[in-house]
């Protein structure tokens, strides 16, 4: 032992035998002191403190819980519209659709009329001129033949009436017919 | 100082105040401006309320055993401190290896116990149902009630301070008796015991950690029976 715990055995600060069990009152009474000063500060000052701050994070956490609830609720409202709006955008597409289907069947036989309408009209046309063209020829070429068969007749008149010379002659005409076609293609 | 009036103070005195005084000031310094996402030391000081809340009192006495949370609180926080003291360097002595604090708490539990259990039931059923436990034949009461007697109004604070008092006291002896070892050994032994030394210095380390389990230990020891004994006072079957 060391010469200091000598002495103060000595002394009599170290209780020893049935001593140990009998405390003094000094002891006692700065004992008392701290318990109750450390007492009085859990129960005035550390505890209520605690308490309220356990109840604020209860009283938060509840808050929280209810505004995430509000939101849930808010952003499942608001999928729903949406929902809603992209059907009915949706169907309107769709009607959109139909109509244009229709229209488009009204417009394509509107056209196909009027082309056959006017392909008639073009055609009608034609044939008016076609007849007239060959009304018109149809004149000329009597006409022709009246002339040429005048022609004949003098030329048969005025010659010998023998086979070999009409025979003759009759070439001839036709040789001449041929070259006045021919001249009157070219005139 | 004061010596031989009522306001004498020892250096164990000294050192529970100074334990005294960090305890306190730890908490209130913990909760002198609480935020309601707590942070650093006000964790800390919510962590150790809750054990008390927690281990000690939900466990005992259910919820019903709250408001003892501030003497419950107060008792454990403060064995614990001055146990903790024997193992602060500079202090190396529990406040509680002196009888007045064990005793002093021990005889404010056993007032505590019984006046929750008078308080509850009346003084007659208190004392009927703890001196007269039912269910057992009549002549039997001539042994049971003495013994009865005698372990709930007169061992357990004894118990209770002699638990707590003699833990602290030999985990103080076994310290000094290392540390002082290991220091004769280091200066005053011959050469050839030197090294020995080293083995108590060791083993003064292993029992300053030992120490600090113990002192632990004692202060939930002593919480959890005081607990047990209110609860046990206050519930209407023995």
């Amino acid at each position: 032992m060391s010469p200091d715990m000598i002495r103060a055995a000595a002394e009599g600060d170290v209780p020893e035998g049935i001593d140990l069990f009998i405390p003094p009152l000094y002891d006692i009474f700065w004992g008392a002191v701290m318990f109750v000063a450390l007492f009085l500060i859990f129960w005035k000052y550390v505890l209520p403190s605690l308490k309220t701050t356990l109840e604020a994070r209860s009283d938060g956490i509840e808050k929280k819980l209810e505004q995430a609830e509000e939101d849930r609720n808010e952003a499942r409202a608001l999928l729903e519209q949406y929902r809603e709006q992209l059907a009915e955008a949706r169907s309107e597409a769709a009607k959109i659709r139909a109509d244009a289907q229709s229209d488009r069947q009204s417009i394509l036989a509107e056209a196909r009329a009027e082309a056959q309408e006017a392909a008639a009209a073009v055609t009608e046309r034609a044939q008016a001129q076609l007849a007239a063209e060959a009304a018109q020829v149809r004149a000329t070429l009597s006409r022709d033949v009246g002339r040429l068969a005048v022609e004949l007749a003098e030329k048969v008149v005025g010659d010998s009436l023998d086979q070999q010379r009409v025979s003759g002659t009759v070439d001839r005409f036709i040789a001449d017919l041929e070259t006045a076609t021919a001249d009157g293609t070219t005139r | 100082m004061f010596e031989g009036t009522i306001f004498e103070f020892t250096r164990i005195n000294l050192v529970q105040v100074i334990m005294t005084v960090a305890v306190a000031a730890f908490f209130i310094v913990a909760f002198r401006n609480p935020q309601v996402v707590p942070r650093g030391v006000q964790n800390l000081g919510e962590i150790a309320i809750d054990f008390v809340d927690k281990q000690i009192i939900q466990s005992i006495m259910g919820a019903s055993g709250r408001k003892y949370l501030p003497y419950l609180a107060t008792l454990f926080f403060f064995i614990l401190a001055l146990n903790m003291a024997g193992v602060v360097p500079g202090l190396n002595i529990a406040g509680t290896s002196i009888v007045a604090i064990p005793m002093l708490l021990a005889v404010v539990a056993w007032v505590t116990f019984n006046v929750a259990g008078i308080r509850k039931h009346g003084f007659l059923t208190y004392m009927k149902s703890n001196l007269f436990p039912p269910g057992v034949p009549a002549p039997i009461y001539i042994l049971l009630t003495p013994i009865e007697f005698l372990s709930t109004f007169i061992l357990r604070p004894i118990t209770l301070t002699i638990r707590l008092l003699a833990n602290m006291m030999a985990g103080h002896l076994m310290l000094v008796l290392f540390f002082s070892g290991a220091t004769y050994l280091f200066l005053d032994a011959d050469t050839v015991l030197k090294p020995l030394g080293i083995g108590a210095a060791a083993m003064g380390f292993a029992i300053t950690a030992f120490e600090i389990l113990v002192g632990f230990l004692q202060a939930y020891i002593f919480t959890l029976l005081t607990a047990l004994y209110i609860a046990g006072a206050e519930s209407e079957h023995h």
